[in-house]
């Protein structure tokens, strides 16, 4: 995983609550064995028509719009566990995603992947959107460390919550793997001591 | 005072991370074609093996064609995913139920019915529907690739606990509801976020009478309702499931388990953080109209109106929804005319569910203009209604009964439904372009699903005195 610390950027505002991941990345992509190339497919159906052409309503076609942040609504990210939707996040370029609130899986998914999960108040999101809505070149920080999320033109900001865990593997481009496999001597002591292992052997 | 679900979890957790996750152990990690290739590649760049290969078990069917399994797969890429799993499972030492094997089908299916899925344990799968398992009390959930990598690597993941709630249903169901109108009725009056950072017990007399297969269909979708997965105590229901399954406890191992099994439920007056009470008799008949599985309502009412909706974002979301769905605020949808009925998934293709179908379907005949599919969960389920005779009342009547897979719930195979055009389905997710790019889903039981068949159009169960 990459370092992460600080991210200034103009947004994509995505206002749509309880966008799903069979929408991020619909299920006719997974056949890939590999985690390159998703971004193209980002939003495949809102973005593009039957044909393969760019729906010009849809937001990530509009030149207007760019930059490394995605707001979006509520309960972003429910449905399916496919990491492919956190993959095509990062592979299209967002470092980001902002919400009032995140699907757990998805969640999760984004953390294991360096994009970083804002979960912000609903009102602070409404705040936003409405920023963006007057000047299209609003950019929002994100400072990790101070973990807070900053409209750069008003100076209006808002803390936002990470485990403590993650934001050290975050700062520091650490995965979880390497953790567990360093700790593979407790676990191995775990197996020998379980009573439940020890019933179904 | 504990709660089944804490039980079960703090008997899995091997330390905690310093102000951070708990290390969880991972009994049964159970994996297919699609979440799995790129686990294997990261093992693989970093040149370490699989802890335990024999903790994990194999199937292929995200991707499967559901005719003629016999040939080569005709999509490369499919080919090339479902032909990848087997590579790795070789490589690495991994059982594997791959696509012609006696015991292949879909990973929710084969693990219940072999007797791999077992009270108390912690059992996790690269997809979502992996909490149909904890019908049989184990703390099962979806997870994504990275954590199928760890799984791989250590038998552990990092969670943080989820907080606990307790849905109660108490009563009799009405004729004709089945327990997917249970578990809609709760997502429908929840939401499809109601659920979520919760594990969810279900509990009450109305889930204590069910059998195992429809206790299995609510806690699949527990995660429709965003909760990180649904568990249901076990009891004689589930021993007797179990007992006598391929890969169950035998004999002795198995009195010895049943013993401990009995431990596990939630003690009189543990604490959940939260609690839902519903009266089974105020269940109906469900269906869904919209593009979240939350956006249920009982098959004689109406879809909202706009003006019921306060959240003008809400409100938004509304609109998108039912304009993809070509339907109208506050219409009955009784009466509408679908082309496409889908009876299969993890939701709803076990053997009970062929049945009800079948029994329903005798001596009558599907509507000329209906495509009906019907799609066993697995090999097991398909070769029982064979021995039972249902493949020939269904064909009587219409129905294609094809071979297992995931076919048209998410359409990665041939099995699709057309832009525009209405399925019932009894799958689990009614998302836009999820049964194929412009596909309309209605999500129903597998009676409502029957009958809208024979009908044509969407039908009350409860309109056929039979």
């Amino acid at each position: 995983m990459q370092k992460f610390t600080t991210i200034e950027s103009t947004v994509v505002p995505l206002p749509v609550e309880n966008i799903d991941t069979d929408q991020i990345i619909p299920a006719r992509f997974l056949k890939a064995t590999t985690r390159e190339g998703f971004g193209n497919n980002l939003f495949r159906d809102w973005r593009y028509d039957e044909k393969g052409y760019p729906k010009k309503d849809f937001i990530l076609n509009n030149s207007e719009y760019t930059g490394s942040i995605l707001v979006s609504g509520k309960n972003f990210g429910c449905g399916s566990s496919r990491e492919h939707a956190a993959w095509a996040i990062q592979d299209y370029g967002f470092k980001v995603v902002v919400s009032s609130f995140f699907a757990d899986i998805f969640k999760n998914n984004a953390l294991n992947n360096g994009v970083l999960p804002v979960e912000i108040s609903e009102k602070f999101l409404k705040e936003i959107n409405e920023q963006v809505e007057k000047n299209k070149q609003s950019r929002l920080i994100v400072n990790l460390e101070q973990q807070t999320l900053t409209i750069k033109d008003t100076g209006v900001f808002q803390k936002f919550d990470i485990n403590p865990y993650k934001k050290i593997c975050f700062l520091n481009g650490y995965d979880d793997i390497d953790y567990l496999l360093s700790i593979k001597d407790e676990i191995t002591t775990y197996e020998k001591q379980s009573n439940y292992l020890s019933l179904l052997k | 005072m504990k709660t089944l679900f804490e039980k079960i979890w703090d008997a899995h957790v091997v330390t905690k991370v310093k102000d951070g996750p708990e290390v969880v152990y991972i009994d049964k990690h159970l994996i297919h074609e699609v979440t799995s290739p790129q686990a294997f590649s990261g093992l693989e760049k970093k040149g370490i093996p699989v802890f335990r290969p024999q903790n994990t078990l194999a199937t292929a069917d995200h991707n499967v064609p559901t005719l003629n399994q016999h040939l080569p797969i005709k999509d490369p890429l499919s080919k090339f995913q479902v032909d990848t799993l087997t590579e790795n499972c070789t490589k690495y030492g991994i059982k594997l139920f791959g696509l012609g094997h006696p015991f292949q089908g879909i990973v929710h299916v084969i693990g219940p019915e072999l007797g791999v899925t077992l009270p108390g344990m912690t059992i996790v799968c690269g997809d979502s529907h992996t909490s149909t398992h904890g019908a049989f009390g184990a703390i099962a959930f979806g997870i994504g690739t990275s954590e199928v990598e760890q799984v791989f690597a250590t038998q552990c993941i990092l969670q943080n606990k989820p907080k606990t709630m307790k849905i109660e249903i108490n009563g009799k169901l009405a004729k004709g509801v089945l327990s997917k109108d249970i578990i809609l009725y709760i997502i429908s009056r929840i939401s499809s976020s109601g659920g979520s950072g919760y594990f969810v017990e279900f509990t009450g007399s109305a889930i204590r009478n069910l059998s195992m297969e429809a206790r299995m269909t609510i806690c699949n979708m527990s995660i429709e309702m965003g909760a990180r997965g649904g568990l249901i105590a076990p009891d004689e229901t589930t021993f007797n499931y179990i007992q006598g399954r391929e890969f169950a406890p035998k004999d002795e191992q198995f009195v010895r388990a049943v013993n401990y099994w009995k431990s596990l439920g939630s003690d009189p007056g543990a604490k959940f953080d939260k609690t839902h009470i519903f009266d089974a008799g105020d269940i109906e008949p469900m269906i869904t109209y919209g593009t979240n599985p939350g956006m249920g309502i009982k098959i004689s009412g109406n879809i909202p109106t706009e003006a019921l909706i306060e959240d003008p974002s809400e409100k938004i979301s509304f609109t998108k929804s039912i304009t993809y769905m070509g339907l109208q605020a506050g219409e009955c949808l009784l009466g509408k005319k679908v082309n496409y009925i889908f009876i299969g998934s993890c939701t709803n293709s076990r053997i009970e569910d062929l049945r009800l179908v079948a029994q329903f379907v005798k001596g009558k005949k599907k509507a000329s203009h209906i495509k009906a599919l019907i799609v066993p969960g697995s090999k097991q389920v398909q070769k029982q209604a064979i021995a039972e005779g249902l493949d020939k009342i269904l064909s009587e009547a219409g129905f294609e009964l094809r071979q297992p897979g995931c076919s048209a719930c998410l359409g990665m195979n041939e099995d699709k439904v057309p832009a525009g055009e209405y399925c019932i389905s009894t799958s689990n997710r009614n998302f836009e372009g999820r049964q194929g790019p412009g596909a309309r889903t209605f999500l129903a039981s597998p009676l409502t699903a029957a009958a809208s068949a024979i009908t044509g159009y969407i039908t009350d169960i409860r309109t056929f005195t039979d």
